[in-house]
């Protein structure tokens, strides 16, 4: 028989990336909440420099469920499953994966918002890749700018705004949207790598900028600044200089007295009363069950957790799922198309042994819709990315360019030579859902409790295709500029699980193709919300997290301030 | 603590093993080593390899293992390999932990080998010259060799992955001793903090010569031997 607690006004499901945001909003506003987290608290002292544990091993500290519960993948319906993944890409802690991100914390651009309206007006109606179910998002980057720089502000985000209020600053990134105002902090340093590529990106005529990230380049809010000790990349922050929510809101938060934090509590359920309105949740803590009411419900888990704890949450309201009486939970589902890279070779040592992902030069030239696709086969673009960041054993295991075997003394001599001087770009491309594309319930998985896992049904289509190779072209281009002897282009991969996880429960005005409304709460169940890239239909050619964040806290902000209307 | 020192952790299962230790293999020094390539006479002589107590494996498991990582990262006259850097140890070592998983994967694979080899070459693998070694270990990559479940070239690169974990990793693990797999790649350390001078193109850094568990910050959490192992490591976040 599960223990019944005592009502609370808000009940979050996951404090990660975005419901270790919205409870800073909610608390502020005097609203009690119980933020349920399945992992644990992770100590500075826990986050050690050791590239075995962190980049090749689950991290042992803290109670992984999401390991428990790996989706599992098939490109089509009637394609076989892909090997399971042996680790989730996500993990669960206070602050989730915000712990060891990269960090880069970027906003879309406007037109990442208006990709459907955009595309027929420029280019025809055609131009949009068939089977595609991309809709505008119902507001436009405008909307979500004051939430960006709430955000920027409470995790604190360094980087060079190239666009305040339209005024363009050419030491940013030009193609960005208008900004408020600049970033609260400046940009992390560039070092003697990023400086040669940036050279290399303006002997093109391109326009390279130092891209933004939730690190500190100096001190902040009492943070120390980073020290760029070549650990950060699925690596947590010993000096908590990486703005996880875990170092940022969620203690302030906690500082109003109005949040309550209950760790390695695992939700298997959220309930609906007779009216078919949320009541609260249903979680197993130490092995009791207990039933957390609420006046509202936010589901914040990762992409595949918040699909599948919907699906699993059937009740005689909604048969199929909670929320789900269109058949929209689980569609417009897609990864971003982040796979496809470029390694080089360079004559030279470059001496990334140190810094972290987010210290790197970002190009934005072949973003979006920053350039004519007139004469191309595709729509959207890529980010292109390099960075400082190197580790003994990924330095091991470095492409050989077809001039050494994988082994032996020829190997070793390579390797010798060779272990400073390769690099890997990070491509992000515009990613677009399909009608194919999409999220369930595995007929046959289960994990450790019974339930069935998440199944991904998705794979990436022509315009993916077409645009990774053209990005990956022009970073071959960049590479060449900027000295390398040698490039090779990796493949496209397929849609299994990602860091980089979206819609399932997109947002729109149309309650027959949408999950939830422009404020991010269910058509069908007034006092659900979800936050997470869940809720996103489309992907930009860069990291979601921020984006998330900023919806989470517009969300937040929303209920907070229309409380009585949506409790009733 | 001097870099020659086995980290303290070593210490305390060396004596907490040393009922453990096997007869053959043990303190055996590699043949190769014993004679180094012409026209290395100038080069430091390398020091005789020392075989720890094994924890998981069986004395002949370990022989077969540890023939295979000298091959697979040889060393020679300059520098030396996965055999000084002791990967055999770091793979042994965590097959009782972190990689116990793969405790049956090596079970029949390192017999397999031994298996492989008599029948093609006429000897069991350590025994053999290191070029009837290679050849034994390029038909294996290339899935040429019988007499793998799973086949061979899965398990050759399950063993290289570990070799290169062995080797690279943070000494704290049982492999990379002496820093060897580092100084090989020119990885100048675990540092806590880098200046911006420390990242020009010409930096010249001093190898640090640290474990992450040497910093005083990190030493009292060390991470449990008993933690999930893969070979995973998914790009982007």
């Amino acid at each position: 028989m599960a223990t019944e607690l005592p009502k609370t006004g808000v009940v979050i499901i996951g404090l990660g990336a975005t419901g270790g945001v919205a409870a800073l909003p909610l608390a502020q506003a005097g609203i009690d909440v119980v933020g349920l987290e399945a992992g644990s608290w992770l100590a500075p002292a826990d986050l050690s420099p050791d590239e075995l544990r962190n980049n090749f091993r689950a991290w042992p500290q803290a109670v992984q469920k999401a390991n428990r519960e790996i989706p599992t993948h098939r490109p089509t319906s009637s394609s076989p499953y892909s090997p399971r993944v042996p680790l989730h890409p996500m993990m669960n802690a206070v602050g989730g994966t915000t712990l060891h991100y990269w960090a880069q914390s970027w906003r879309l651009s406007p037109w990442d918002f208006t990709v459907a309206t955009e595309t027929r007006r420029r280019y025809g109606a055609s131009r949009l890749p068939a089977g595609t179910t991309v809709e505008d998002w119902p507001f436009g980057l405008e909307e979500l700018e004051p939430y960006y720089d709430k955000v920027e502000v409470e995790i604190g985000v360094s980087g060079q705004a190239g666009n305040i209020k339209g005024a363009i600053d050419r030491r940013g990134n030009i193609f960005e949207g208008p900004r408020a105002r600049g970033y609260p902090m400046p940009p992390l340093r560039g070092t003697g790598f990023t400086e040669m590529m940036a050279g290399a990106a303006r002997s093109l005529g391109w326009h390279p900028f130092p891209g933004p990230a939730a690190v500190t380049s100096q001190r902040y809010q009492g943070r120390s600044p980073c020290v760029y000790h070549g650990f950060c990349n699925r690596g947590g922050c010993h000096v908590s200089a990486k703005g996880s929510t875990a170092v940022t809101t969620i203690p302030k938060a906690q500082g109003t007295r109005r949040l309550s934090v209950v760790t390695e509590s695992h939700v298997t359920s959220i309930n609906v009363d007779a009216a078919g309105r949320a009541s609260g949740v249903t979680y197993l803590k130490g092995g009791t069950e207990y039933v957390q009411p609420a006046n509202v419900v936010l589901l914040a888990g990762y992409t595949y957790e918040n699909v599948r704890l919907l699906l699993l949450s059937t009740s005689p309201a909604f048969p199929k799922g909670l929320s789900n009486n269109h058949g929209q939970v689980g569609r417009h589902y897609f990864s971003h198309n982040q796979i496809a890279t470029v390694n080089a070779l360079f004559p030279r040592n470059l001496n990334t042994w140190y810094g972290l992902p987010a210290q790197g030069v970002a190009v934005d030239d072949w973003a979006d819709d920053n350039f004519d696709h007139g004469p191309l086969d595709f729509i959207g673009g890529g980010n292109l990315w390099v960075y400082s960041d190197r580790r003994p054993i990924a330095a091991a295991n470095m492409s050989t360019f077809g001039r050494a075997p994988r082994w032996g003394a020829q190997w070793k001599a390579f390797i010798r030579e060779n272990a400073d001087r390769g690099n890997t770009a990070y491509l992000q491309r515009t990613t677009l859902p399909y009608e194919d594309n999409y999220l369930d319930l595995d007929p046959v998985v289960k994990d450790p409790l019974g339930f069935p896992v998440c199944r991904i049904t998705a794979d990436y289509k022509q315009n993916e295709r077409r645009l990774a190779d053209f990005i990956q072209d022009k970073m071959v281009q960049w590479y060449r500029a900027a000295g390398a002897i040698a490039t090779e282009k990796t493949a496209v991969g397929t849609m299994g699980p990602s860091t980089h996880a979206y819609g399932g429960t997109r947002m729109g005005d149309n309650p027959e193709t949408n999950v939830v409304n422009r404020w991010g709460f269910s058509h069908e169940v007034p006092n659900l919300g979800v936050l997470g890239a869940s809720v996103m239909g489309t992907s930009g050619a860069r990291n979601p997290t921020l984006t998330a964040q900023a919806l989470a806290w517009r969300t937040a902000e929303y209920l907070a301030a229309n409380w009585k209307s949506i409790v009733i | 603590m001097s870099a020659d020192d086995p980290a303290p952790e070593d210490l305390i299962s060396r004596r907490a093993l040393l009922g453990r230790v096997g007869a053959a293999g043990a303190f055996a020094a590699l043949p190769e080593m014993l004679a180094p390539a012409a026209g290395a006479a100038a080069a430091q002589t390398p020091r005789p390899i020392t075989r720890e107590p094994l924890e998981t494996l069986t004395p002949s498991e370990a022989d077969v293992l540890e023939a295979i990582t000298a091959r697979l990262i040889p060393s020679d006259a300059t520098s030396p390999g996965a055999a000084e850097a002791r990967a055999s140890h770091y793979i042994d070592r965590a097959l009782g932990g972190a990689l116990a998983s793969f405790r049956d994967t090596y079970r029949a694979g390192l017999a397999s080998v031994d298996a492989f080899a008599r029948a093609s070459r006429g000897a069991a693998f350590a025994q053999l010259p290191v070029s009837d070694q290679d050849a034994v270990l390029t038909a294996m990559e290339r899935d040429e060799a019988g007499g793998f479940p799973g086949g061979s070239a899965a398990f050759f690169s399950t063993v290289l992955a570990h070799t290169l974990q062995g080797t690279f990793a943070d000494p704290h693990y049982g492999g990379n001793r002496n820093f060897a797999g580092w100084n090989l790649l020119g990885y100048p350390g675990v540092r806590l903090a880098v200046t911006g001078e420390q990242q020009n193109l010409d930096a010249k850094l001093t190898p640090t010569r640290m474990s992450a568990y040497d910093y005083s910050m990190f030493s009292q959490r060390r991470p449990a031997r008993a933690d999930r192992g893969t070979a995973h490591e998914p790009h982007g976040d």
